[in-house]
């Protein structure tokens, strides 16, 4: 078998080639594990406690008969093997135990030791094992290998999701005091700041007011993206990202304009400055239901009528599947619209009422495909039908664009494969995995490269967009390759008044 | 003697196969899913849910669109093993249902699907490097139980042919709590034993993947969560 080998011929091959296993390929890989205070702040020890055995086994028992998810996937799995190849991180890796059963069997494992008959009188039987340190190391490293994609789950006779069982897992892990650096720091900040990246509202309020300048240093005219007010219709929620990393922010003005062009009453909360929630990773109901609470309170507080998401993924999962669950009832909001609505349903709206004058040909520089993001294409849904999350982006996208092809079709929709930094794992000390996981994306992408000239590829997620514009540069692509749904709307649209080159040409030749 | 002590055998693991599952059925059902996950794209109505798990459960839907090998032998094993049971349903019943009569002649021929289904599996588990990798010495020991029901069967049909009509008395009268005289063909031990030993397994293996795959969430629930709150007791808790 050639590895390591990097030379194009070998990458261009099936996306989905299955790799031999190599086992340990990733053993030891670790990200930083978090600090006491980071810890504290979100309630759990700040380190290993001295009675962890004790302590993660009686949590293994409350998830048991807590979660019925937790409970029937670690006693159905047959072993069939059926999902043996359908992580993203298995066929970048060829680690088995990156296979999604072999993920779950890292703790089904100890499970079965503890809590079932079998397991009990005769463990060798059935693989059931002790709880020790290594195990605890394996389940450290391998559970932050999984980016909690729902993949899997999808091929499975069963629907054994294995993030239920990694999101398991790292709850254990946390209330043994083992937490993970990069996803307890962040729920931390926006307990005490309202985002992830720490932004307070002053620097907000500056960070907007700049691409408001932008805009309308762009296009001569006024957009504006509104901070805080009260009476609003509409109170927008996004990625933090949304504020200042490429292409995301693209995708904020791509809103602002759609707003703008629709005439809605809408506005930004600096409270709830955060559409992520990081609580669906480490599978804390507690934490990730008080980070929700907080769009309840910003909604009440500007006293709004409607709620609408920006683009990220585990965002809308958390919005669109939980949101009701966690800080509802809604009886306050307008309930003619949907609560929560996602932008590109509201987009796809306006578009189809014609409320947006849209020049496709602005993207025509552009030979686009469409990434669907995890969350959205297997935990949420758009609009009324099943399936609505697959075709409002694309409605949108050929709204907008001339040029548009698809990825190979076990690799997008339901099937689609993760950007390879989801579910937590979207940190420097993960940068390995990352490249690897992303493996299986990038060759669809250069097939459709080769086959169809497609030079970008869209998306609507955060942590998506910043993830390929990490590793696209290692597979042979420009950073800025990756781009926003509504950046592509937002070079479309022809604002109301606004000049645009014709015009000018029309002026010319009067003159 | 062997006639009264696989009797007493035979209620015994009738009561561990009914109780067994019975308390994991009542665990399952009593668990509360916290939250919204069927994997999208999800029916929005529950007929619709019932639609999705009818196609799981007769065609295999998901193992279809996974794996055309395993679903090749699984739904052939498991689809010939329902043929097989109707079958078997003759000698606890007098008179015959008419459909159990109308399955007889398949269900003979299911005998062979059904083994063959199971050895293909099997080879798969043998073969394919990354399910040896996941196999356990019980996954094998299930399957070698099952072609064992299987073959000690189709022996008895079609080479050494056992007093059928004998062993079909010694059942009614099980049912009706009577104690009657059971052949003693070696084959027929082997058949009977194997039998009880799989349902006395039943529930606590991962035989418990059939009442399982009714409770899995992600395959259960109904994608409404906009229209609809829901809420697990011990969240709503939370609340208060
Ligand atoms: C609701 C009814 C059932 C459903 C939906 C169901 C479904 C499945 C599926 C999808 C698989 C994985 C594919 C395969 O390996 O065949 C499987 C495996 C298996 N099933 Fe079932 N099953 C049912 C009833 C039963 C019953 C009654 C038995 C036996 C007593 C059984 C025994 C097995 C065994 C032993 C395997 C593992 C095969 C292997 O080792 O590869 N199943 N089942
Ligand atoms: S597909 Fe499902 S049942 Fe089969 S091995 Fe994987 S998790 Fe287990
Ligand atoms: S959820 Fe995604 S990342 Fe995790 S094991 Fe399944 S396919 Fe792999």
């Amino acid at each position: 078998m050639a590895d390591g080998n990097n030379d194009i011929e070998q990458q261009i091959r099936d996306a989905l080639d299955v790799p031999c296993l190599k086992p340990g390929a990733m053993e030891g890989l670790k990200p930083f594990v978090a600090a006491p205070e980071h810890q504290e702040k979100l309630g759990f020890p700040g380190e290993l406690v001295p009675d962890w055995k004790e302590k993660a086994l009686a949590k293994m028992k409350d998830l048991a008969e807590k979660n019925r998810a937790f409970q029937v996937y670690l006693d159905a799995c047959v072993k069939c093997g059926a999902c043996t190849d359908k992580c993203h991180y298995f066929l970048g890796t060829g680690d088995p135990k990156n296979m999604p059963v072999a993920r779950q069997d890292l703790l089904r494992s100890v499970y079965r030791r503890y809590f079932t008959f079998a397991g009990k009188y005769f463990p060798w039987l059935v693989g059931a094992r002790d709880l020790t340190e290594e195990v605890l190391e394996e389940w450290y490293s391998y559970y932050h290998q999984c980016s909690e994609c729902r993949r899997c789950s999808v091929f499975c006779p069963y629907g054994i999701d294995t993030a239920e069982i990694t999101m398991a897992a790292r709850e254990i892990l946390d209330h043994i005091g083992v937490g993970q650096k990069y996803s307890n720091e962040i729920i931390g900040k926006v307990k005490s700041v309202g985002n992830n990246l720490g932004l307070n509202p002053k620097a907000l309020r500056a960070t907007l007011e700049d691409l408001e300048e932008d805009i309308e240093d762009d296009t001569g005219i006024s957009v504006r993206i509104p901070l805080d007010e009260k009476g609003a219709d509409i109170l927008l929620v996004t990625p933090s990202a949304d504020f200042f990393a490429e292409p995301h922010i693209d995708g904020l003005i791509g809103y602002a304009k759609v707003f703008h062009e629709t005439g809605a009453s809408w506005t930004l909360s600096s409270y709830a400055s955060e559409a992520a929630n990081f609580g669906l990773f480490i599978g804390s109901y507690e934490n990730m239901r008080e980070i929700a609470l907080r769009i309840r309170k910003a909604a009440e507080d500007l006293g709004v009528k409607r709620i609408i998401f920006g683009e990220c993924g585990h965002a809308w999962r958390v919005a669109y599947s939980f949101l009701n669950t966690l800080a509802g009832p809604f009886d306050f909001l307008d309930q003619n619209y949907p609560i929560p609505q996602h932008i590109l349903e509201y987009t796809w709206d306006a578009i189809q009422k014609g409320q947006l004058k849209l020049d496709k040909s602005r993207n025509d520089h552009l030979t686009l495909t469409y990434h669907d993001s995890c969350n959205v294409a297997r935990a949420s849904r758009m609009g009324d039908m099943p399936g609505g999350q697959f075709e409002i982006p694309r409605n949108v996208i050929k709204a907008v664009c001339n040029n548009f092809y698809e990825m190979d079709r076990d690799t997008i929709r339901e099937s689609t494969l993760c950007c390879g930094g989801g579910g937590g794992l979207l940190t420097d000390d993960l940068m390995d995995l990352r490249i690897k996981g992303a493996s299986p994306r990038m060759k669809a992408l250069q097939q459709v490269t080769e086959d169809h000239g497609v030079t970008h590829m869209a998306a609507i997620c955060a942590i998506c967009k910043t993830q390929f514009s990490k590793v696209m540069p290692k597979y042979g692509y420009d950073m800025d390759s990756i781009v926003s749904v509504h950046q592509l709307v937002s070079n479309a649209i022809i604002l109301t008044g606004q000049e645009t080159e014709e015009d000018e040409q029309n002026e010319e030749e009067a003159a | 003697m062997l006639s009264v002590i696989y009797a007493l055998s035979f209620y015994a693991a009738t009561l561990m196969l009914v109780v067994g599952v019975g308390l994991k059925v009542w665990k399952y059902a009593r668990t509360p899913a916290p939250l919204k996950i069927p994997t999208t794209p999800a029916p929005t109505t529950t007929a619709g849910v019932v639609m999705r798990m009818f196609r799981e459960v007769v065609f295999f839907e998901s193992l279809f669109k996974s794996n055309k090998w395993i679903w090749l032998f699984g739904w052939m094993f498991h689809m010939s093993l329902w043929l097989v049971l109707v079958r078997h349903l003759r000698y606890f019943i007098d008179p015959v249902w008419f459909w159990v009569a109308f399955a007889q002649p398949y269900g003979t021929y299911a005998g062979f699907t059904m083994v063959l289904g199971l050895l293909g599996l099997w080879a798969r588990r043998i073969l394919v490097e990354r399910v040896r990798y996941i196999t356990n010495p019980s996954d094998h020991l299930i399957l070698a139980l099952l072609v064992l029901i299987g073959a000690s069967g189709l022996l008895m049909r079609f080479v050494y042919r056992v007093d059928i009509v004998s062993v079909k008395l010694y059942m009614l009268d099980l049912l009706r709590l009577r104690i009657g005289e059971l052949p003693s063909d070696p084959i027929l031990q082997v058949h009977l034993w194997s039998a009880l030993a799989l349902m006395v397994i039943f529930p606590i293996s991962k035989l418990l993947h059939v009442p399982g795959v009714f409770f899995s969430p992600t395959r259960n629930q109904v994608d409404n969560p906009r229209e609809k709150r829901h809420l697990a007791p011990w969240a709503a808790q939370l609340e208060k």
